[in-house]
């Protein structure tokens, strides 16, 4: 089967810090690929080059086959890859809302949208609230809230919704529960599976091994800034991972990356 | 709103009173202040300065300085600065001067072009900015004085060694966009309210305020323009998202550099208007116009709540501050003080100004 996402031979250097050193990478359709990795193997840089947040200084990258060159976010984004990146990127001083549809603003019908370029904050509020309350994100009141006034975890949720509301191709989520709590947790695991449900296929980066053995269908181990190996969570106990992505282990020769 | 109807209530989040939510907005801080600043004059200054006339008087130099303090404000809710609006005035000035007088071309050529030609000026500005990365205050700190002495040269040699170019008036007296851009509007409506007598008039009949000079209308139509852009359309949003954080707002598909150079060039375009209007009033141009224009814009537009770090403020509250100013300046002189205090009066008003935008701030974000 042919991956959605190809990615061949990547390189991304940073000065004299080589973040991906000729990296390979593939996500197949309709399945959730677990990320790991030691802090500072280059899992954060992997998906900023295939999301178009940094540009790579070599490699290629495919979506559904056709080569593409992203040089922004936007033009990841309006292929249908939507990223919900470690950093998050929210707009502290803007509501909750204006975030979920940043860059994507509905307009009022009419000339009121096409001429005088009005928001239509009523239809943009009501989006917002369905989709937090999807996702849980109850103790959210007000949807017109500064996203600076929410704690971090209610941050994370509303990030997550916004990738799991607009992803149409590929949803990337760079450590989603990392500020969450165990409920909340569990209700960005539920979401992940119901958006594979749909067919959309995930990347999933995380430290959380319980987490990633639950819900992966592969693992992609990354070490010192390439795939090392990409294993079966069902073949493999969690400290193989572990010891794969230390180095403590070698891994087995029909997993390794080519 | 049935829905909202619906959702249930969370016991923690208590509704918010009216003046909670008031002392959140960035625009409180002057409003509060040209309050304070109307109570010091009613009580010290000679009561012809609230008549119609003193009035006016006032509102028309806090109109030529609101102008630009609109458009520094954009700007710095978008997270950059010029300084170079300033010498901005003078150098459109120049370039509008020749346009009528050297070129004798008609308004209705010479201001489109003037405005072409600030906004290249500005987009300039803008993409050395965000090509560099550097700091806009080093880059348009650069241009206040290139613009500034380009205007020298440029009025010599477009005069023959003169620092002034006159016959402007000459020149558009009887331009039919004329009145759009100087003298006073609705001037058959105060001449209506003379002979009424609700407009005081001279011993001839002649009212004394003969209309509402055109900068003021400008000024209040360009405030309200600029408050529906940041708070009615994507595009307030992109520039508060790309003032806030640049990469989030990147990374979350907002078209940042464009946002910035659109920015600049808006400045730009702001600096030229007032170019436009007092060159047509003053019937000449000269390159002191504008002369350290650039700080009282940024002054009032702090003083109206925009954050030097960006993302956050108004276009009311620079409208507020720009009117402060210049209750300031003319209010001195109808009292006994000495006018020289102006300068201590706004220094101080600054300070005081940021004071309290960095503590209402706080509060906002919970006292981190
Ligand atoms: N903008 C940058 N400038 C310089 N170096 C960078 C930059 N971004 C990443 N790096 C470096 O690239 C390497 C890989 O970073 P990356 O963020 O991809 O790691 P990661 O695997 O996501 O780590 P973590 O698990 O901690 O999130 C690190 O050594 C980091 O210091
Ligand atoms: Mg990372």
């Amino acid at each position: 089967m042919e991956p959605i996402l190809k990615g061949r031979n990547l390189v991304k250097r940073y000065g004299r810090v080589t973040a991906l050193d000729h990296c390979d990478f593939d996500l197949m359709p309709g399945e959730i690929l677990a990320v790991i990795g030691d802090n500072g193997a280059g899992k954060s840089t992997l998906i900023k080059a295939v999301s178009g947040a940094v540009a790579p200084d070599e490699g290629e990258i495919w979506l559904e086959g056709r080569k593409v060159d992203f040089h922004s976010p936007i033009d990841a984004r309006e292929a249908g890859i939507e990223t919900v990146y470690q950093t998050l990127a929210m707009s502290p001083a803007l509501s909750i809302t204006d975030n979920m549809f940043m860059g994507r603003e509905i307009r009022r019908k009419g000339p009121l949208g096409s001429v005088f370029r009005m928001l239509d904050r009523p239809a943009m509020e009501k989006f917002a609230r369905d989709k937090l309350n999807e996702l849980g994100l109850m103790t959210i009141q007000n949807i017109n809230q500064a996203v600076e006034t929410l704690s971090g975890g209610q941050r994370q949720g509303v990030a997550v919704a916004r990738a799991a509301a607009f992803g149409s191709k590929v949803i990337i989520l760079d450590e989603p529960t990392a500020a969450l709590g165990v409920k909340e947790s569990r209700r960005v695991l539920d979401l992940i599976q119901d958006v594979k449900s749909r067919g959309i296929p995930i990347i999933l980066i995380s430290h959380n091994m319980p987490h990633v053995f639950e819900v992966a269908d592969r693992i992609h181990v990354h070490r010192l800034g390439k795939r090392l190996c990409v294993i079966d969570p069902k073949d493999y106990t969690m400290s193989d991972a572990v010891a794969f992505m230390t180095g403590a282990k070698e891994p087995p020769e029909q997993d390794r990356a080519a | 709103m049935t829905e909202s109807a619906q959702v249930s209530v969370d016991e923690r989040i208590k509704q918010e009173s009216f003046l909670a939510k008031l002392m959140k907005r960035p625009e409180l801080g002057a409003i509060a202040g040209a309050i304070l600043v109307c109570i010091f004059f009613l009580i010290t200054a000679d009561p012809a300065m609230f008549t119609l006339s003193g009035v006016m008087n006032f509102m028309t130099p806090a109109a030529q300085l609101g102008i630009l303090a609109i458009g520094a404000a954009l700007l710095m809710i978008g997270g950059e600065f010029d300084l170079s609006i300033g010498s901005m005035v003078a150098f459109s000035g120049l370039f509008f001067g020749v346009c009528v007088v050297t070129w004798q071309l008609p308004l209705v050529l010479s201001i489109p072009m003037t405005f072409a030609f600030a906004a290249a000026v500005g987009a300039i500005n803008g993409n050395i900015v965000i090509r560099s990365g550097l700091p806009s205050f080093i880059v348009t700190l650069a241009f206040l004085f290139i613009l500034r002495g380009l205007s020298l040269v440029g009025l010599k040699m477009a005069t023959g060694g003169s620092t002034q170019l006159r016959g402007v008036r000459d020149q558009v007296e009887n331009d039919w966009l004329a009145p759009v851009f100087s003298g006073e509007a609705f001037g058959g409506l105060f001449a209506w309210l003379a002979e009424l007598g609700v407009v005081e008039t001279f011993k001839n009949g002649a009212p004394k305020v003969p209309g509402i000079p055109v900068e003021i209308l400008w000024f209040i139509a360009i405030t309200l323009a600029a408050t529906y852009v940041l708070l009615r359309t994507p595009a307030g949003n992109w520039i508060f998202a790309s003032g806030g954080d640049k990469v989030a707002a990147s990374n979350s598909g907002v078209p940042v550099n464009r946002v910035k150079i659109s920015l600049f060039m808006l400045t730009a375009c702001c600096a030229a208007l007032v170019a436009i209007i007092t060159v047509m009033d003053a019937g000449s141009t000269d390159a002191r116009r504008g002369f350290q224009k650039e700080f009282e814009a940024i002054i009032a537009a702090v003083i109206g709540g925009c954050l030097l770090t960006g993302g956050y403020g108004s276009a009311i509250g620079a409208f507020f501050g720009s009117i402060i100013f210049g209750m300031v300046v003319i209010g001195l002189t109808y009292t006994d003080f000495d006018q020289d205090w102006f300068q201590v009066f706004l220094g101080a008003m600054l300070l005081i100004a940021v004071l309290f935008n960095n503590a209402i701030r706080k509060r906002v974000t919970g006292e981190r």
